[in-house]
């Protein structure tokens, strides 16, 4: 009689452990909700849930003040993250479609002038900036909490190499992102594009495909693509994984999945894939 | 045995320490890794030096005091173990050692090997009290528990508080004492009442105490010598996530 089979998140659990029922993203909507029910009765405002968030921010034992708050932070931003480079490989993937770079421009002038992505976007550089800064914070606090190092260390038998070089790893991806933003971004926006135009499109297309190209063609750009590429691998093998732990999401039977999708996913097919486009154009450049 | 021991010497907090070398040309393999140190502070006390000062009680590998960082490693060589329980065994003839303090802002060294761990006795306090029916003691089986939940709360409960895990993370932090400390509580029924005050109150004294955040690197599990699971740090990130939604 001690367990129950929970119909929202169709797991097993008994009522008597979990006051709250068991803790899946269903009933963690409930609880917000009755909480704001019995506060204002009508709905839950607006303005309380930005007084809430002010309140975890700012308190100074408020959650996201907390070592495990701001872990949340780099975990869900880092999160969105990865799903943002699973949309912009496939985007990118376009550029073999060996048409000249049809597709390519046209989707990159849809993703310049759509309005709902490009709110997206701005939400993107705003992770971007959180990820870094708050990575930043804990790296700094981290190296408060111990001084003085060991004069001998051996930390290769319990742990991998890529989860003690996080912080390396990222700052190479984040130079690789200046890089990149300066050359096709900064140009995509304010540079001095050549145009293009398409049979039956009214729409001038600038010719984004022929920036990639010719930045492609230079040995040192793609070579720098390619390091940046084994830093970004190394970066996710750990990070993808890293991200659910942090938010509390460890289980039996789920975490094996995640750990595969982890390594085989972000750490090999995706880095891989963005590589394969300078080379790419670097070897047909020859 | 012939072994070489480069031992870190430190008189007290304020001075600042340095290695010494020592030879000991008549080691048993048989010999625990403090037994080794017991012959050693005997030729020291004898030859009118001081002895290195280390912790260490029980000698069975359920005290957690005797903290060493041998070779790099907390504890030394072997996973699932305490310096106590370590035998030279394990170490080749003519072997050069080196053991170090556990280094933390959170763990001050005392003298030589020896840190005050005392930042874990806070924690623990700042968890408080649980709930219990006073008056006649209840019958055993009034409250049943499921087999699997009082296995994970007492492996949980098996954290002996020895700091191997902070000693041993690259950022010095004290996430799987803590989360072991949260979760025997948090899978018992008897833990429920205060289970989110609880969860906040540790996190916020951890936090305060200087230990650093958090990697999941995973090194704290292969080192703990109780083989604490870091499904206890995810259970603790969920329940401190859910205790400061809730309330
Ligand atoms: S979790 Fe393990 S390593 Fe950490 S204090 Fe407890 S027994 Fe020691
Ligand atoms: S002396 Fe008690 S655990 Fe080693």
């Amino acid at each position: 009689m001690n367990y129950w089979y929970c119909l929202k998140c169709l797991y097993f659990r008994s009522v008597f452990y979990e006051p709250d029922g068991c803790l899946c993203v269903y009933n963690l909507v409930m609880i917000l909700l009755q909480r704001d029910l019995q506060r204002t009765p009508s709905v839950a405002t607006f303005a309380h849930l930005t007084n809430s968030l002010k309140h975890m921010s700012t308190v100074s034992t408020g959650l996201f003040r907390s070592s495990l708050g701001r872990k949340y932070l780099m975990a869900l931003s880092g999160l969105f993250l990865c799903t943002f480079l699973i949309v912009h490989l496939i985007g990118n993937l376009q550029l073999f479609a060996g048409d000249g770079g049809q597709a390519f421009n046209v989707y990159s002038y849809f993703m310049t002038h759509n309005p709902l992505i490009k709110i997206v976007a701005y939400v993107n550089y705003a992770f971007i900036l959180l990820h870094v800064f708050d990575g930043l914070y804990l790296t700094m606090q981290n190296r408060k909490a111990r001084p003085q190092g060991y004069a001998k260390v051996d930390q290769s038998k319990s742990s991998t190499w890529s989860s003690r070089n996080m912080g390396i790893l990222g700052t190479l991806i984040l130079v690789f992102l200046i890089v990149h933003m300066r050359t096709f971004w900064f140009e995509m926006k304010f540079g001095n594009m050549p145009v293009i135009s398409y049979d039956g499109d009214p729409i001038q297309y600038k010719d984004m495909y022929v920036v990639v190209v010719e930045a492609f063609e230079q040995a040192w750009y793609s070579a720098l693509y390619v390091i940046s590429m084994f830093a970004l691998a190394f970066h996710l093998y750990h990070g993808f994984q890293s991200g659910f732990q942090s938010i509390g999401l460890n289980h039996h039977r789920y975490t094996p999945t995640i750990k595969s999708v982890g390594t085989f996913l972000f750490g090999i097919l995706i880095p891989a894939l963005f590589a394969a486009m300078p080379i790419f154009f670097y070897i047909k450049s020859l | 045995m012939k072994i070489t021991l480069k031992v870190w010497r430190q008189q007290n907090g304020k001075t600042p320490g340095e290695f010494k070398t020592y030879q000991l040309n008549d080691v048993s393999e048989d010999m625990s890794f403090l037994e080794m140190f017991d012959i050693l502070n005997d030729d020291l006390v004898r030859k009118q030096d001081e002895p290195v000062a280390f912790d260490h009680d029980c000698r069975e590998g359920i005290c957690g005091m005797c903290s060493m960082y041998i070779n790099g490693r907390a504890h030394g060589p072997m996973t699932g173990t305490t310096t106590c329980q370590l035998h030279m065994r394990h170490f080749k003839d003519g072997d050069t050692i080196v053991v170090e303090p556990w280094r933390a802002t959170a763990f001050p060294i005392i003298k030589d090997l020896m840190v005050d761990r005392s930042a874990f006795d806070r924690v623990i306090q700042a968890g408080g009290f649980v709930s219990v029916n006073t008056g006649n003691a209840v019958d055993a089986n009034s409250v049943p528990i499921p087999k699997q939940d009082a296995d994970k709360a007492f492996d949980a409960a098996a954290c002996i508080g020895c700091g191997a895990c902070v000693a041993t993370c690259k950022n010095a932090s004290a996430m799987l004492f803590v989360s072991a400390k949260v979760s025997q509580l948090a899978l018992l029924p008897q833990g429920q009442p205060e289970r989110h005050i609880r969860v906040k109150k540790m996190v916020e004294i951890m936090d305060a105490e200087g230990f650093g955040n958090c990697t999941n690197t995973g090194a704290c599990e292969v080192e703990c010598p109780k083989e604490i699971s870091l499904e206890n740090i995810a259970r603790m990130n969920r329940d401190y996530l859910v205790a400061n939604i809730a309330d």
